[in-house]
């Protein structure tokens, strides 16, 4: 008896283990991808005659080295989170969301339009109305090409990366017209930007002179949900069985593309909802180049976050960071900011290429394991 | 408004439709070869980024076009090794690793040209040459007898890209790859070798159609200088069916659609600039929708290949 329990330990042992080894590659190699990025990246400064040591250090300085450069990378972070949690729901089912730009563009304008519209109802109520309208307009922008993919079969990263050019043309005939803020009319500017937001809808700064706003909380509280979503719910589990292998969760008559159809839908509206949060905590008016490439880097952020929502929230303080940075860096040697855009796109070839690497190493160490306990046995 | 319908602003609208399709002309033709060998390369809008802005500035320093459009292949090439080692060799997920791959093209084209030109410069690209006689032909002739080289070259790659693919036995093998790549392993075929040239040629040809925005239609460069026609260059493959000839129609529908915008806002017909600009991308969608031609896709399209594990 005593014997018998003994091998059962050894074996929740292993397993532990091995659960362990395929948790820390997972964390380890994706991360051994930015630095290599960062390293090429290197030899690309060094060509252009400039310091790659005093430039990166520069980008450290200037995303964590101060109190104002910490709380900027959390601005960032905050969207950042908020579409990557989009992305991760739908890759779980096997979909790619490229659409974040758009989204978060819809998003923060049906927020700004409800802000605009409705100046004199209270706080308790219009922030979480101009959240709610925002997430459902991304979740519109996010449910065309889920129902293109469902019922036409048209590829998801195609129809996305259209809907984006769509809303950015909408977006600019909207500032440039209907939209356009009446003060820079009046005034003879006619800036590509709408009227400043009532105070009544602005989002709560948590530390004075920066922009740190109380919408990092809600990101963090829709990682969890998102979190709890996947895991802990019928729908969650019907999502990620879509994603693991569709063939078998049709013949357990999980129902395929309307999963998918779901995911997108739901990510365009995390999506939306970042762009309406950034619209109610940063800048509190819509303006050109809003959405600033988080639909992009979202999607960096969450591959580098292991496709997992508690993994995403210190992967999009990361690259959070890496944009605040960039910024510091243009100024303190004069590499112009893009380099950073070349830098995630070095990130997302390396994180999609060391996947089969992954895959193999946990086998391997499967196959030893395996290997080494009918050793065991035939010894004993 | 008799005047829009006159021959000359015809003929006007159909020299441009020409001139406008032959980066996508380029671009999707690529892709096709991509694609029939069983690889989605998402990356060629940002093959075109890198690879025009290369042709620009080489351009730019030489004066010899030419010159510009080789370096732009030889970039082409390059960024097709980097898609072909990671989706082919790495296995993987192709539509992450293509956008990964315009990320670093938008990102990396952007930042050496704030480096390297930093302000707006133009280029003397591509001239027109005249085919004699043909050109004489009236109306037919000025529109389809006096264009650059590069105008020629793309229409022209059309029947060859038909041959190839028809007609020899590359064409039978990379089709045979992207159809059943385990059979076509079966048979002695080395899959990824068949994969790799083709991604290869798929983005040298990018390649073209980047150089083709830059030193013979824009004669510039800026930011994000294709404004998503890489993607749309994609989308065109699936509208024509994986043929060459279906491409070709796909590329002059969308070329058509942007000149007879572009000549409405020329002859001052009232359209706000932002919705006109928003039809090749809706016109994009639509075009996905409705080219039901799955039954053409080849089987083995955006799967990776274990080798003795199908």
């Amino acid at each position: 008896m005593a014997e018998r329990r003994a091998t059962r330990n050894d074996v929740d042992r292993e397993g532990r283990r091995a659960e362990l080894f395929s948790f820390g590659l997972r964390t380890i190699v994706p991360f051994m991808g930015v630095i290599a990025a960062l390293l090429i990246s290197a030899v690309v400064l060094v060509i252009l005659k400039a310091d790659p040591i005093a430039a990166y250090g520069a980008m450290f300085r200037g995303a964590f080295g101060s109190i104002n450069g910490l709380s900027q990378s959390l601005v960032k972070a905050t969207p950042l989170l908020l579409v990557g949690l989009g992305v991760c729901i739908a890759f779980r089912a096997s979909v790619i969301n490229v659409g974040g730009e758009g989204q978060i563009i819809m998003g923060s304008l049906a927020g700004t339009w409800l802000a605009l519209s409705f100046p004199s109802v209270p706080r308790a109520l219009l922030v979480p109305a101009c959240m709610a309208m925002g997430f459902i307009a991304g979740a519109f922008w996010g449910f065309i090409p889920g129902l293109l993919k469902a019922r036409f079969k048209v590829n998801e990263i195609l129809s996305t990366i259209m809907m984006n050019s769509i809303a950015l043309q909408f977006m600019n005939f909207l500032l440039q017209g209907p939209m356009m803020d009446p003060e820079g009319i009046a005034a003879g500017t006619f800036l590509a930007q709408s009227a400043r937001l009532p105070q009544n809808s602005w989002l709560a700064r948590l530390i004075p002179q920066t922009q740190l706003h109380s919408g990092a909380y809600v990101a963090l509280a829709f990682a969890i949900l998102v979190y709890v979503f996947l895991w802990r719910t019928t729908i969650g589990y019907q999502i990620r069985s879509v994603g693991l292998n569709p063939r078998a969760s049709r013949y357990a008559g999980i129902n395929v593309p309307f999963n998918q159809m779901l995911s997108l839908t739901i990510a365009g509206g995390l999506s939306g909802l970042a762009g309406v949060i950034e619209v109610l905590g940063v800048h509190r008016r819509i303006l050109e180049g809003l959405t600033g490439g988080y639909g992009f880097t979202g999607i960096v952020a969450a591959l580098l976050g292991s496709l997992h929502p508690l993994g995403l929230v210190p992967a999009s303080v990361l690259f959070g960071g890496l944009l605040v940075g960039a910024n510091t860096m243009q100024r303190a040697v004069q590499v112009p900011a893009a380099l950073i855009n070349a830098i995630l796109g070095l990130i997302v070839l390396f994180v999609s290429g060391s996947a089969l690497l992954i895959h193999q190493l946990i086998k391997r160490r499967k196959i030893k394991a395996v290997a080494q306990a009918a050793a065991e046995e035939a010894k004993a | 408004m008799s005047g829009i319908f006159s021959a000359t602003v015809v003929a006007g609208i159909l020299r441009t439709m020409l001139s406008l399709s032959t980066p996508f002309l380029f671009a999707a033709l690529g892709e096709t070869f991509s694609q029939l060998s069983g690889v989605v390369n998402l990356g060629v809008d940002g093959i075109m980024l890198l690879s025009g802005f290369f042709a620009f500035y080489v351009t730019l320093l030489t004066g010899s076009v030419w010159l510009g459009l080789l370096v732009a292949m030889i970039v082409g090439l390059l960024m097709g090794l980097m898609m072909s080692f990671v989706s082919v060799s790495l296995k993987a997920q192709q539509g992450i690793s293509g956008i990964g791959l315009q990320m670093f093209g938008l990102g990396m084209s952007s930042l050496l040209f704030k480096v390297l030109v930093g302000t707006v410069k133009t280029v003397q690209g591509f001239q027109p040459i005249r085919i004699p006689l043909l050109a004489d032909i009236p109306f037919i002739g000025p529109i389809f007898f006096e264009n650059n080289a590069l105008v020629y070259i793309a229409f022209a790659l059309v029947p060859i890209s038909w041959w190839i693919l028809e007609k020899t036995s590359l064409g039978l093998k990379i089709k045979a790859v992207g159809q059943n790549p385990a059979a076509a392993d079966s048979v002695g075929i080395n899959v990824n070798r068949v994969r790799y040239f083709s991604v290869c040629l798929g983005a040298v040809l990018a390649g073209m159609a980047g150089a083709t925005l830059s030193i013979s239609i824009a004669n510039l460069f800026q930011d994000n200088l294709t404004a998503g026609q890489g993607f749309i260059a994609v989308a065109l493959v699936y509208f024509g069916g994986w043929t060459p000839v279906g491409v070709l129609g796909g590329a002059l529908l969308f070329s058509l659609a942007t000149s007879a915008q572009l000549w409405l806002q020329v002859l001052g017909v009232k359209v706000p600039a932002s919705l006109a600009v928003m039809l090749p991308y809706i016109l994009t969608i639509v075009v996905l929708t409705i080219s039901v031609n799955r039954g053409k896709q080849p089987a083995a399209l955006n799967k990776q290949f274990f080798r003795g594990e199908n």
